[in-house]
């Protein structure tokens, strides 16, 4: 059986015909070519599939595409600017070697996003909490935590210089 | 591990929904937040035919207070009620959420979803068994409200009939001195033993346990004379499985551990 | 942010530089093999045993072609592959070869062997074939457990090998050593039992293989350490000229010495595109790749050791034997564990008198491959666990008595007959130990109320293994070299060709940085070529901490070699001889106050080669080969860990973890570091969360993340790393092997931690994974 369904990924629109059956992350990499979302495990426990639904972190290996109609979803190709500069984030994982292999990365990436977009205080230990929901075989993961770390730092610098800014 | 074949049917009521589970009897199933679920059909241990999705029903995400009792609509998800400020009376939802997998399994998780799959170490069966809720089930002749203590009949198995969808879990009487505690030799994974904590229920304290049996286990110790711990008694009054690598005899004294643990946190309140 | 930290001293080595990779990586455009797609490609999936030990009776996939969307299904008799074999330069009483059939054809030997192929036009069609597929087996009874394969009168998993023995060498028995040990003051003993484990590298094994007309190739782009060692087994398989493979490696998603042997199922996927002329993907699900893939680390040793009233260590006498699975891998065998554990075990001590006898035996689970350390977790484990006991024993001070013994003087010939280059086993110790004691750890130990443990390792790690070190071991194909070709075109810049190849250790960084510094070229201007058999005539792959070490030393000298030919033109084109010519660091040839860029000597050796002197061919390119003559060289390092013990769960909790390495120069600090953290992690896993299990049935247990646990960011602490710096005299650039050694301390230090934690209890626990509910059970009794 055929569905008729309609994605809307990193802003852009697809209308695809898959079968029910086939899940998010294989039509994210398959049906659309976004290769740099991966499968780690298809059970929901590595999180290298992580990407952003509406903004919250998710699984796509315990998805089906037409859960998803009309939600806005985001894969790690909406990160870096479109002549490849990488965002803040990503440059602060270069910074800090959080990345070997680079498999799981994606991944990670994505669920920081979505967790800084919520909760831009978090502080160093809530990050390493929020980082033990995905798996890495290659860092050890601290400078994973680092990597986020310094991003969230930066980000709250940047903002308080705006408000100063805007204040002054 | 990709899921077998199935056809996929979107309600957009409960009405709908309702419907569609008595039209396709029982090789349908409903999937709302699918974190359970999905890595079931990944590997083939859970094979429906159809697939029912509530997640784009109207009006089943509410967190809602009515008087003294909290009504959680069945689509709330385990990261709302971790955000959620539920007040002094209910945090202890709030918190237990940071025992429930990890951040984008709570995300996507639903309470309904929990409780109908009936883990006997889910953190939502054990609260809903402590507090005493009530599961809201609407089905055909319409709805029904299901007490926690009778709804959990074994792994995977619920009081809930098959054309019957669970629409809202009501939690009737708040809980400020309760807490809940687990323990898994890793983050996120399932508990070994869990045990949750209710200082204020009615009849006296009472203690409900998960990991040890195939659904949760309540008991209400009688604490008071004696210089035994609350863990100390429960452990020595309940039965408890006895596995490869986690003797009946660790089990125990995780639930001694993990109840003195609940209860001192509790007490603390 | 680092801001460009770029180079130290005006040298490229030495620098963490941002990494080559990142940008692709992070922006999610790498390309791993699951992201080829082809033009007509079909996906291939694999029937797999349901039976530890059977017949098989017949093998029917009539029903299976049928299903939707399935495209072809083959069992062996259809593909009539020939089987891989490994071999070891060994008499009979010492080695017995075995053969692995790419399909298996009338026996399974393992739940999970591929028993025939299923290709279909997506992967989900595929897993619908196999559940069509009627495989009649005739049970056997399964041999599951190194003792039961050891048994008298056990089922035989393979008949030509009599006692399930595939290994059994005797290396090393010094004369008097029965003596030694009746006369020593003190003899301990260590019986342990350490988990049979996964690599896991995250991404899992797979391959996209497809015939090209034009190029008459069987073209295979896999996921694998070793591609040269592809193609031989896959041209011999198929029976196909080895010109007509090529094998490529795209970026990979981890190895850990799992994907450093031949699949079986990279093969029949070939094989099924090569029948069908159609691209053919095979990906490894998780399933698969934790029940069916290469394992390792099941081993069980019974050590002794002996020593003096004043501590001094008089002989070790060992009895190793590693559950190997069902079958020998290609290329190493199965004698890969008991070698190495032969080999190595006398550690960093002075130990006078060894004697050895270790086996690998076969039983019916799935096979094993080199896994990060190969052996080294485990017996070091084991003699730092010696070493604890014996204090104890002698009433010193572990560390100290550590101190008595640590081989100090270099180079140092062993008792197992191994040169040790310099290291700093001493100064690693002390620093280790000092860093523990200035922050409080020893303090924090001895606070009443909580059930806190400190413990150390201490261990050499040899890298660069050359082909003499390998023909010790006397494998029939020996690896050892590594080749590279470099070339420079007419901009100036340069491609250099490796043998080996990367997948996390980031050499196209740290390779160009070899190259830079050799040329006086921006490292980014250095190109690095590898993983493709068509680029190199032979490369041994990325294994045993061997890439830096050789395949960076071939980088090295062909560098070199290309810098001599741009003198030679410099030097005819400027009118001056050779010697008055250097390079100048800065992408040019000097003669005295002329210079020529290496774009302006492009030039005349591609567009102007008339000008070139005579004799000399035109173009720029050298080729160079590596080889370690002698023992290779040996990284060290101490760790030293604080556990805390939580009597109410017996759980553990790591309060502190110190690393002190000495991997002679880094070439890139921050590297280097990455490889000792995420070794840790690794070695730390294998200490207290991850086992491969099976039931008496030979049925595995754990088929999941839920059952197989590997360590998140809430288990993993962070690790303080300090470098201590021992050049290689050997190697073109200083350099010692990093890969390993993280992986290879952790188990002891955690284990002798626990131990510590356990002082007062009077049980030791030898085993890993540490199982909690020992924890528990020791901390109870001492309540």
């Amino acid at each position: 059986m055929i569905q008729l369904i309609e994605l809307t990924v990193n802003g852009e629109r697809h209308d695809l015909a898959v079968e029910p059956r086939r899940t998010l992350v294989d039509v994210l990499r398959h049906d659309l070519g976004l290769t740099g979302t991966h499968v780690g495990c298809e059970h929901g426990i590595c999180g290298a599939c992580t990407v952003l639904v509406d903004g919250a972190p998710v699984r796509a290996c315990l998805m089906f595409p037409a859960q998803v109609e009309g939600a806005d979803i985001r894969t790690v190709e909406s990160l870096a600017a479109p002549d490849g500069t990488l965002n803040d984030l990503q440059q602060c994982f270069s910074a800090h070697h959080g990345l070997q292999c680079g498999f799981c990365t994606p991944g990670f990436l994505m669920l920081a996003e979505g967790y800084l977009a919520e909760e831009p205080d978090a502080t160093k230990e809530e990050i390493r909490e929020v980082v033990a929901s995905n798996l890495c075989r290659c860092t050890g993961y601290q400078t994973i935590v680092e990597a986020i770390d310094d991003c969230a730092v930066r980000r709250r610098a940047a903002l308080q210089q705006q408000l100063d800014g805007s204040t002054a | 591990m990709k899921p077998a074949a199935f056809s996929y049917h979107r309600a957009h009521s409960v009405a709908g929904a309702v419907g569609l589970l008595t039209e396709l009897g029982e090789d349908a199933k409903v999937i709302a937040g699918g974190q359970s679920l999905v890595a079931m059909m990944n590997f083939r241990l859970a094979r429906p035919e159809h697939l029912i999705d509530i997640t784009h029903v109207d009006g089943l995400s509410g967190i809602r207070r009515d008087g003294a009792a909290l009504h959680l609509g069945a689509l709330v998800t385990h990261r709302a009620v971790e955000r959620a400020d539920l007040g002094p009376e209910f945090r202890v939802l709030s918190e237990a959420m940071a025992w429930v997998g990890h951040l984008p399994i709570r995300t996507r998780g639903t309470v309904g979803g929990s409780i109908a799959h009936s883990d006997a170490t889910a953190e939502w069966c054990l609260l809903a068994v402590l507090l005493d809720a009530r599961i809201v089930a609407e089905g055909p002749a319409g709805r029904r409200e299901i007490a926690a203590g009778e709804f959990f009949l074994g792994p995977y198995t619920t009081a809930l009939e098959p054309d019957e969808l669970i629409v809202e879990i009501v939690f009737p009487r708040p809980a400020p001195r309760a807490a809940l505690t687990e323990y898994a030799d890793r983050k996120g994974d399932f508990a070994i033993v869990a045990a949750a904590v209710d200082l204020d229920a009615p009849g006296g304290p009472r203690v409900v346990l998960g990991g040890v049996a195939p659904t949760p286990v309540s008991v209400a110790p009688r604490t008071g004379a004696g210089s035994r711990s609350p863990g100390e008694i429960v452990a020595a009054a309940v039965e408890v499985r006895d596995e490869p690598g986690i003797s009946a005899h660790y089990r125990r004294g995780l639930v001694r551990t993990l109840v003195d643990r609940a209860w001192a946190e509790a007490a603390a309140r | 942010m680092n801001e460009a930290a770029f180079r130290k001293d005006g040298a490229w080595v030495g620098a963490s530089v941002p990494r080559r990779e990142d940008p692709r990586l992070l922006a999610g455009r790498g390309r791993f093999v699951d992201d080829i797609t082809l033009p007509g490609m079909l996906h291939a999936q694999f029937v797999r045993s349901t039976e530890a030990h059977a017949e098989i009776r017949s093998v029917d996939l009539a029903e299976v072609r049928a299903v939707p969307g399935v495209v072809a299904a083959f069992d062996a008799a259809d593909l009539d592959l020939r089987d891989i074999t490994a071999l070891l330069d060994r008499p009979a009483a010492e080695f017995v070869p075995t053969a692995m059939p790419v399909l298996a054809r009338d026996r399974v030997r393992y739940v999970g062997e591929p028993v025939a192929i299923v290709v279909a036009r997506d992967p989900y069609a595929a897993e619908d074939g196999l559940e069509a597929a009627v495989v009649e087996y005739a049970p056997l009874e399964p041999v599951v457990s190194d003792t039961a394969a050891l048994a008298p009168g056990a089922p035989l998993v393979h008949a030509e090998a009599a006692a399930n023995t595939l290994v059994d060498v005797s290396m090393f028995a010094t004369e008097g050593i029965e003596e030694t040990f009746a006369e020593a003051h003190t003899v301990v003993r260590v019986q342990t039992r350490t988990g049979r484990q996964n690599a896991l590298p995250l991404e899992t094994r797979g391959v996209v293989a497809d015939w090209d007309d034009r190029d008459e190739q069987l073209r295979v782009q896999t996921c694998s350490q070793v591609p040269h060692q592809v193609r031989t087994v896959l041209a011999r398989c198929v029976g196909l000229d080895e010109k007509r493979v090529r094998v490529t490696v795209p970026d990979m998603g981890g190895g850990f010495g799992q994907k450093c042997v031949v699949g079986r199922e990279e093969i029949a996927a070939a094989a099924a595109a090569l029948r069908l002329r159609r691209p053919v993907k095979w990906i490894e699900d998780r399933r698969d790749a934790l029940t069916a893939s290469f394992l390792a680390r099941e081993q069980r040793y019974d050590v002794r050791a002996a020593f003096s009233a004043d501590g001094e260590i008089l002989g070790i006498d060992a009895d190793v034997v590693c559950d190997m699975g069902a079958y020998s891998c290609y290329p190493f065998t199965a004698g890969i564990e008991p070698l190495m554990a032969s080999a190595e075990m006398p550690s960093v001590y002075t130990v006078p008198a060894y004697r050895v006898r270790a086996r690998a035996v076969t039983t019916n689970k799935a096979p094993t491959a080199p896994y990060r350390g190969v052996s080294r977790p485990q017996y070091v484990m084991v003699v730092e666990r010696l070493f604890e006991k014996a204090a104890r024993a002698l009433g010193l001070d572990a560390v100290e008595l550590r101190r008595r013994n640590l081989i100090t003087t270099f180079p140092y010939t062993g008792v197992n007959a191994v040169t040790y280059d310099p290291g700093s086993y001493l100064e690693s110790l002390d620093l280790c130990e000092a860093t523990l004691r200035e922050e409080g750890w020893f303090d924090r130990r001895a606070e009443p109320g909580r059930v806190v443990g400190i413990g150390f390792a201490c261990f050499s790690e040899r890298t660069g293994y050359g082909s003499g070190a390998f023909a010790q071991r006397r494998m029939a194909v020996v690896p050892g070299f590594d080749l590279s070709q470099i070339t420079m075109d007419l901009d100036g810049t340069v491609a250099v060709t490796t043998g080996t190849l990367s997948h996390g250790q980031s050499h196209e960084t740290t390779m160009a940085q070899i190259v830079a510094d050799r040329l006086g070229l921006p490292y980014e201007r250095v190109k690095i070529v590898q993983g493709d058999t068509d680029r190199i005539t032979y490369g041994w792959g990325s294994f045993a901490s061997r890439s830096i070490t050789i395949g960076g030393s071939a980088v090295a000298a062909a560098s070199v070699k290309l810098g001599e030919r741009l003198r030679e033109i410099a030097a005819h084109l400027l009118g001056t001889d050779l010697d008055s010519t250097a390079l100048d660091g800065d992408g040019g040839v000097r003669a005295g106050d002329r210079r020529l860029s290496y774009a302006e000597l492009a030039d005349v050796a591609y567009l102007r080669s008339h000008l070139l002197p005579k004799g000399l061919d035109p173009g720029l390119s050298a080729t160079a080969s590596f080889d370690v003559d002698g023992d290779g060289t040996f990284s060290n390092a101490t760790h030293g860990v604080v556990v805390e013990l939580d009597p109410g769960t017996g759980g553990v909790r790591i309060l502190r973890y110190v690393c002190v390495e000495d991997c002679g120069v880094a070439i890139h600090p921050q590297v280097v570091e990455g490889q000792a953290r995420g070794g840790i992690a690794q070695g730390i896993a294998g200490a207290l969360f991850e086992q491969v299990t099976y039931d008496e049935a030979g049925q595995p247990q754990a088929p999941s993340f839920m059952e197989y646990k590997v360590p998140t960011a809430a288990e993993i602490p962070d690790v303080r790393i300090e470098h201590l710096e021992t050049p290689c005299a050997f190697t073109e650039s200083g350099a010692k092997g990093a890969g390993e050694g993280g992986t290879i301390g952790a188990p002891a230090a955690v284990l002798n931690a626990v131990n510590d934690a356990l002082r007062h209890t009077g049980t030791e626990l030898d085993d890993t994974p540490i199982p909690r509910e020992s924890i528990f059970r020791a901390l109870e009794v001492g309540r």
